[in-house]
């Protein structure tokens, strides 16, 4: 696909998230508050300094008076914005343009939802049904499509798929364990993993990634002027986004071991990057594990392995937090929590704080030896019919 | 000659053995099992798919569609319309409901027999009583449907009215007020006193009227919800012993407005040129029908393998489909309703399940669209009926999350033979059992009752070996 990418031009300079989980004393505006407080000093600026907004959330508010009402932000541009669960993603892609283009010289993207006070497990529906005749599948059972399908084509049997998404799933805990704003802040064993009841498929609960409430926030400005605000900005060397033709539920041709939407993303994202092998290359990737078989084929669509052998590396432990390439070393969607809007922005948030050296016990070895680039995969919709959102930040300007 | 040109019948998948009754509840209720639509049937989705049976295979394009049920889905709006639809008859074709008693059977195939032009009786009912009680017991579910026309080369007539004649009283034995989810009866011995007169002076008169004697009768129909006065009538009818044959009560039970029909329907699969076929209905009266079968082979109503049935339906999911058990919902939102603006633009996708084919490349999309997801080709769209082929299961997943009126909801992915893609619900289907390769068939029922609208769709069903 045609896209010139705005590679090293934008840079962030301030990141803020507040804990995932169940805010039952927070609503969604004090979520943004405190996302917003938290970027805005870790920028060392004033909220007054923040020439434009873009707001992405998918349930928790329409319209950028979501935003300006809880901050009283005085007479600027907000824009709020949806992409699925690709939201926070998308507000950040805007904002980064918005600063690219010149319009503004300082933006924030802030993603925020507010899932847990509808009362209901999972998400809450949206729109109407129409003419009422498309399944009404829950969103694991959309995901859980790609289990047989995949297990089928590379002739996985059920119980080695079983051990390969049980795997990730403990893996993604283990993480989510040494991270204080994760939503699950404990290991789970396998056993219990597998054994958990099941949802849709071959999914159990623990297959699932945690509903939660959240937000996160990241301030950018032009690459030039990110020293004025911090030693270590991260810059902005790829920003993907596709929307496939939702092709898959009525063409024969789709198999359902991948997501044609993130091989194209990724193949874009790249190329604007520079990015010959990611494997070899980056130094961590958060990706979008809403449920188990997603990062499973994800791994493959990224091309962190090879067609058909990414359940042979999730065994390896090559996604492990000391593997070759740590894969949600936050504890990704699974542990940290997925608040719709905000997951873009959190999953930008742990390149942030990896890329910087300042992610603790989490802290991935292969920054200190010189990895320098992050990627950060979000998406939206449906095996078969999504949107999907490829991002790379670096910790330095190319040469 | 006017007469039956072709007809079919359906029965649900699910049976209830009785005895399972009678653990549960520790009263007597017999042997054998009774036919049970399921939880996403209603009247008139089992009419679509006796109507179906009644179409496969005969180029007669129904004129007019009288619908017959003692349980219409809707009041105040024609059910008949919904099958016209499923049925994709043109918009020319009439409909019109003829509902409330089991009698209105007999009034439907009356209309469809002296309409002019093709005309297309479905005969559905779903029966249903108070726990532990008799008509729970002794009830079945299913449909028929029967296609009247002239006779011509291509729609040969195979079975010939006579003759028939009516008795007409007023008396209470059965009724139920509407809303009510049973009937209330009288005294047994009562309806027997009415109804076997009633019968007799409707078959004596009918058999006049078609110059035919007791004797020469082929077989013997009678039915009607009252089972001693059906019993007495039979047996003091004067018939051969082998004209009354299996009344499908130990089997599919008494399946109210459709159980004439799905008698009848049996009788036609195996007659023979020449037979004389008597039906009688006692049913606020009595009315008898002469038949003579011509012998012409056709396609046979496919009952004789449906009887047997498929699964066994458990005694509380049998209550809970029939909404005598009301079960905690699964903390999910609410289902919706159907918006009407967006079904009736749908008409043909929703109701007949057309999707369309690109005329510049012969892609098949389901549901129609307006560009090929191949070619991209901009409205070459022409529409393109699946109800009746085949799919594939690629894959599939057991949704235990999602709302069901009785979870879990099982969906696949189907690929239709010669292209088109679906993912559909399924139905009478062992969740443990489906498999990827597995062959299914498209099915028409009633998704969910949301905001007291009911959604029909369809939705696919494993393909068994001589069911379908």
């Amino acid at each position: 696909m045609a896209s010139n990418g705005i590679r090293d031009r934008v840079a962030i300079v301030g990141m803020g998230c507040t804990p995932f989980g169940e805010h039952w004393d927070k609503s969604a505006s004090d979520l943004l508050v405190d996302a917003t407080g938290e970027a805005l000093t870790s920028a060392g600026i004033e909220l007054p300094q923040v020439d434009a907004f873009w707001l992405g959330t998918l349930f928790s508010g329409q319209s950028g008076l979501t935003l300006s009402r809880p901050l009283k932000i005085d007479y600027k541009p907000v824009s709020r914005l949806e992409n699925y669960c690709a939201t926070g993603s998308e507000a950040f892609r805007n904002a980064c343009y918005a600063v690219a283009s010149g319009a503004y010289d300082v933006a924030m993207a802030i993603g925020v939802e507010k899932l847990k006070d509808s009362g209901f497990s999972g998400l809450p529906g949206s729109g109407g049904i129409g003419d009422g005749t498309r399944a009404a599948l829950s969103a694991p059972a959309t995901f859980s499509l790609l289990a047989p399908a995949y297990a089928k084509k590379f002739g996985v049997d059920e119980a080695q798929f079983k051990e390969v998404i049980t795997r990730i799933a403990w893996k993604n805990h283990k993480n989510g364990a040494l991270n204080p704003r994760a939503q699950f802040r404990k290991e789970v064993s396998k056993e219990t993993i597998a054994c958990s009841p099941i949802v849709a498929g071959a999914l159990g609960i623990f297959d699932c990634s945690g509903v939660s409430d959240g937000s996160a926030a990241a301030i950018i400005v032009r690459a030039e002027d990110a020293h004025r605000y911090t030693k270590n900005p991260l810059y902005v060397k790829a920003l993907s986004f596709v929307a496939g033709p939702a092709a898959g539920p009525i063409d024969p041709d789709y198999d359902y071991t991948t997501f044609p939407e993130v091989v194209a993303s990724a193949a874009d994202a790249f190329a604007q990057a520079g990015i010959k092998d990611p494997r070899q290359e980056l130094a961590m990737a958060e990706v979008h594990d809403c449920f188990t078989p997603t990062e499973l084929v994800l791994m493959e669509d990224l091309g962190f392995s090879s067609r058909g052998t990414a359940w042979k590396d999730v065994l390896a432990g090559t996604f492990d937090l000391d593997g070759e390439l740590a894969v949600n070393p936050d504890g990704g969607l699974k542990s940290f929590g997925h608040p719709i809007g905000a997951s873009g922005l959190r999953m930008l948030f742990e390149c942030w704080l990896q890329l910087r050296g300042e992610a603790g016990k989490r802290q991935i070895a292969s920054v200190g030896r010189g990895r320098k680039l992050a990627l950060t995969h979000n998406l939206g919709g449906a095996p078969g019919e999504c949107v999907s959102f490829v991002g790379v930040v670096g910790s330095e300007p190319s040469a | 000659m006017r007469g039956i040109v072709s007809y079919g019948a359906y029965l649900p998948y699910w049976r209830l053995d009785r005895k399972a009754i009678a653990e549960a509840l520790g009263v007597a209720a017999g042997s054998g099992t009774r036919a049970v639509a399921s939880y996403d049937e209603d009247t008139t989705s089992l009419g679509v798919e006796a109507g179906r049976a009644a179409l496969r295979g005969s180029t007669v394009v129904p004129q007019a569609l009288y619908f017959a049920t003692s349980d219409p889905a809707y009041l105040d709006k024609t059910n008949a319309t919904a099958i016209h639809a499923a049925l994709d008859l043109p918009t020319s074709a009439f409909a019109v409901d003829i509902v409330g008693s089991v009698r209105s059977a007999v009034g439907a195939m009356r209309a469809a027999r002296d309409a002019r032009g093709p005309a297309l009786a479905v005969l559905s009912d779903i029966r249903t009583g108070l726990p532990g009680g008799g008509d729970e017991r002794d009830g079945g579910d299913g449909a028929a449907a029967f296609l009247f026309a002239d006779d011509a080369p291509d729609a040969r007539v195979l079975a010939e009215p006579l003759g028939g004649a009516s008795a007409t009283a007023e008396f209470l034995d059965r009724w139920r007020l509407p809303g009510e989810s049973a009937s209330r009866v009288w005294e047994e011995r009562f309806g027997e006193h009415a109804y076997v007169p009633l019968g007799e002076a409707a078959l004596t008169e009918a058999l006049k009227s078609a110059g035919v004697t007791a004797p020469a009768i082929t077989r013997l129909i009678v039915a009607g919800p009252h089972g001693r006065a059906v019993k007495r009538l039979a047996a003091a009818a004067g018939v051969k012993k082998e004209a009354l044959g299996d009344d499908f009560t130990a089997s599919i039970g008494n399946a109210g407005t459709a159980h004439a029909g799905l008698l009848f329907a049996d009788t036609l699969d195996r007659a023979k040129s020449d037979d004389v076929i008597v039906v009688v209905s006692l049913a606020d009266g009595a009315d008898a029908s002469v038949w003579r079968a011509t012998g012409v082979s056709h396609h046979p109503s496919g009952i004789a393998a449906q009887v047997g049935g498929g699964g066994r339906v458990s005694y509380p999911t049998f209550l809970t489909w029939r909404g005598f058990v009301k079960r905690e919902p699964p903390r999910r939102p609410d289902p919706q309703a159907p918006e009407a603006p967006p079904a009736r633009r749908a008409e043909a996708w929703k109701f007949a399940f057309t999707g369309s084919r690109c005329q510049a490349c012969g892609t098949r999309h389901l549901p129609p669209q307006r560009v090929c997801v191949k070619c991209h080709a901009v409205d070459k769209m022409t529409p393109d009926r699946l109800a009746d082929t085949p799919a594939v299961i690629a894959t599939f997943t057991v949704d235990r999350l999602a709302f069901s009126p009785s979870p879990p909801m099982v969906v696949a992915v189907l690929d239709f033979e010669g292209g088109g893609r679906f993912q559909s619900e399924m139905t009478d289907v062992d969740p443990k059992a489906v498999k990827i390769g597995d062959r299914v068939t498209m099915t028409f029922r009633r998704l969910i009752t949301a905001g007291g609208v009911h959604n029909y769709f369809w939705k696919a069903k494993p393909l068994r070996g001589g069911t379908d």
